[in-house]
């Protein structure tokens, strides 16, 4: 009698063990699957509000990203921008690309007093403010970076610049 | 949630303004709607309307030059004609609401025409005219002067279709005491401030009467693109082509010279009296440039071919002018110690450029310069070195040259 109730006990417990087994491997097998089925069966993944969430992170993320590069200096060159690195950079960036852009103090060359009568220029007719102490600074930079070169009345051309290639004369005859 | 929309909101335009590396001055005044097409190249370096090979100078505002060699066809292509922003183009326009108002002290009376009015109403013309920056060739001068770097390429030819703005203005009515006419686009400061014009100016009223003196609203059979003025805009051949306003949407006709944007101070005048290379030269002492020089480019081949001593070299290119015509256009292998004559084409009217070509033998191998100089009806040639140094670097139109090797 003893023996019996043991064996029932020791079956109802081996059941159990097989239910909760059973259990498990259908449930891992679901979370391993759970993407798939929800397509399937075509609940979506995420709720709208969720949704919108998401990509507005991804585009912050996206935004972010460029922003990180957004200071990279490859070749002491600022390479958003194009301008010279230099520890003042910012100040120049923050003043001068508000209203123009970068290549046109790349693309010039002037002595400081040349730059500085530019700022005067940009004051008088296109609404610059004064600069205050940072005057200075941006002229600094200006006259060290942007400074022009001594050159005659007519440059010989600019032979690195040339590529050099073979011109197919045959359509033309020559 | 609403909160984290609102704070995701904020760091997007805080971005913008990151990526554009400051705060977007007078960003208030933006109308609402407008995109600031100065912006797009640095967001999507996309510039509507323009082919990848130009050379940008500039994008904000936007300036882009052709490069010689694609300056070859007898009239430039949309996409390939220069751009000389001085502001930012505008956005969302409205062709059918769109209108051109004449008024000004010496005009009769104000009046408005519609695009429909002004195509219906005037003798439709079409004429190929040549436009040439100011500024064209400032990159050469030694002191160098401020603004756009401009090599050779701020200059092109179209087929500009639309009416004569003598026949505009003399359907408004001319006072006898008119002197210039201005003009006025719809294009904005930079600084977004709406009570700033970015450049408004214009021509004496006798450059005005001239019969190729046109308000235009196509190019090249096309709308006009919208970085060269869509969709309506001043061309006037022979005078710097910030004279030929784009967006135009009105022309106030003077009883004195335009004081708008851009007339005074130094802005496309040259000193009065010839100066010294690098002299201060003050305001009073500039005077406003009006007729461009004669000048040519060599537009094939691109600078750098190599050929075979056995071979001979094909050239061409357009040369224009403010006088009536070209009338020779010459090329030098010897740095002008001898020159040949190039065979040129007539113009089908005045301010076309005109097309020239030529075939060179070359005596022995090694290294050439290929130079073209082109004479007009004032008997006017183009110098070889840089002519008359001026504080703003403009007129320049000394010979341009390519870069040749036989072997």
């Amino acid at each position: 009698m003893d023996q019996d109730h043991r064996h029932n006990l020791w079956s109802l417990f081996t059941l159990l063990l097989n239910v909760f087994i059973t259990g498990m491997i259908i449930l891992s097998v679901y979370i391993l699957l759970k993407n798939q089925i929800d397509d399937f069966i075509d609940k979506p993944k995420y709720s709208k509000e969720q949704l919108v969430e998401i990509a507005d992170r991804s585009r912050l993320l996206r935004i972010q990203k460029r922003n990180d590069n957004w200071n990279l200096i490859e070749n002491g060159i600022h390479v958003n921008t194009g301008l010279k690195a230099d520890k003042n950079i910012q100040l120049i960036i923050g003043s001068c690309t508000s209203c123009h852009s970068a290549k046109l103090i790349t693309q010039n060359r002037a002595t400081r007093s040349g730059w500085k009568s530019m700022i005067r220029w940009m004051q008088e007719t296109q609404g610059l403010t004064d600069l205050g102490s940072n005057e200075t600074i941006i002229l600094d930079y200006l006259a060290k970076h942007y400074a022009p070169k001594q050159s005659g009345r007519r440059q010989n051309l600019d032979l690195k610049e040339v590529e050099w290639y073979i011109l197919n004369l045959d359509k033309n005859g020559g | 949630m609403s909160k984290r929309r609102e704070f995701i909101k904020k760091s997007l335009a805080a971005s913008l303004s990151l990526s554009i590396g400051s705060n977007i001055v007078f960003a208030n005044y933006i109308p609402k709607g407008l995109d600031l097409v100065g912006l797009k190249p640095l967001l999507g370096n996309q510039f509507p309307g323009k082919s990848k090979s130009m050379t940008v100078l500039n994008d904000r505002p936007i300036n882009m030059e052709t490069p010689a060699h694609l300056l070859n066809d007898a009239l430039t292509p949309n996409e390939l004609f220069f751009v000389r922003n001085n502001g930012l183009p505008p956005a969302n326009i409205n062709v059918e609401n769109w209108t051109l108002t004449i008024s000004g002290e010496s005009a009769q009376r104000t009046k408005s025409y519609t695009l429909t009015e002004l195509k219906s109403k005037f003798e439709n013309v079409s004429l190929n005219l040549t436009l040439e920056c100011g500024g064209n060739g400032r990159s050469e001068f030694n002191p160098p002067a401020k603004g756009n770097q401009w090599s050779t390429g701020a200059v092109g030819c179209a087929k500009w279709t639309g009416v004569r703005l003598k026949d505009v203005l003399e359907d408004v009515g001319i006072k006898s005491n008119a002197v210039y006419i201005g003009y006025y686009g719809a294009d904005m400061h930079l600084s977004g401030d709406p009570e700033k014009h970015p450049i408004s100016r214009g021509v004496p009223i006798d450059k005005a009467l001239e019969n190729e003196s046109m308000i235009a609203w196509s190019m090249n059979d096309q709308d006009i693109p919208m970085l060269n003025g869509y969709p309506l805009r001043l061309v006037f051949g022979g005078f710097p082509a910030s004279c030929s306003g784009k967006w135009l949407e009105k022309i106030v006709i003077r009883n004195k010279v335009h004081d708008g944007q851009k007339m005074k101070g130094s802005s496309y005048r040259v000193p009065c009296k010839p100066v010294a290379p690098g002299t201060k030269v003050d305001d009073k002492d500039m005077c406003i440039i009006e007729a461009m020089p004669v000048k040519s480019i060599i537009s094939y081949p691109k600078t750098g071919a190599t050929i075979k001593i056995n071979q001979q070299l094909p050239i061409s290119g357009h040369a224009w002018t403010s006088a009536s015509e070209i009338t020779k256009v010459e090329y030098s292998i010897d740095f002008g110690m001898s020159w040949n004559n190039c065979t040129l084409k007539d113009n089908n009217n005045r301010y076309e450029w005109q097309s020239f070509n030529a075939m060179i033998k070359f005596p022995e191998t090694g290294y050439y310069e290929v130079w073209a100089r082109a004479t007009d009806s004032n008997d006017m040639k183009q110098p070889m070195l840089l002519p008359g140094w001026n504080p703003k670097g403009y007129l320049n139109n000394a010979c341009h040259r390519i870069a040749i090797k036989v072997v």
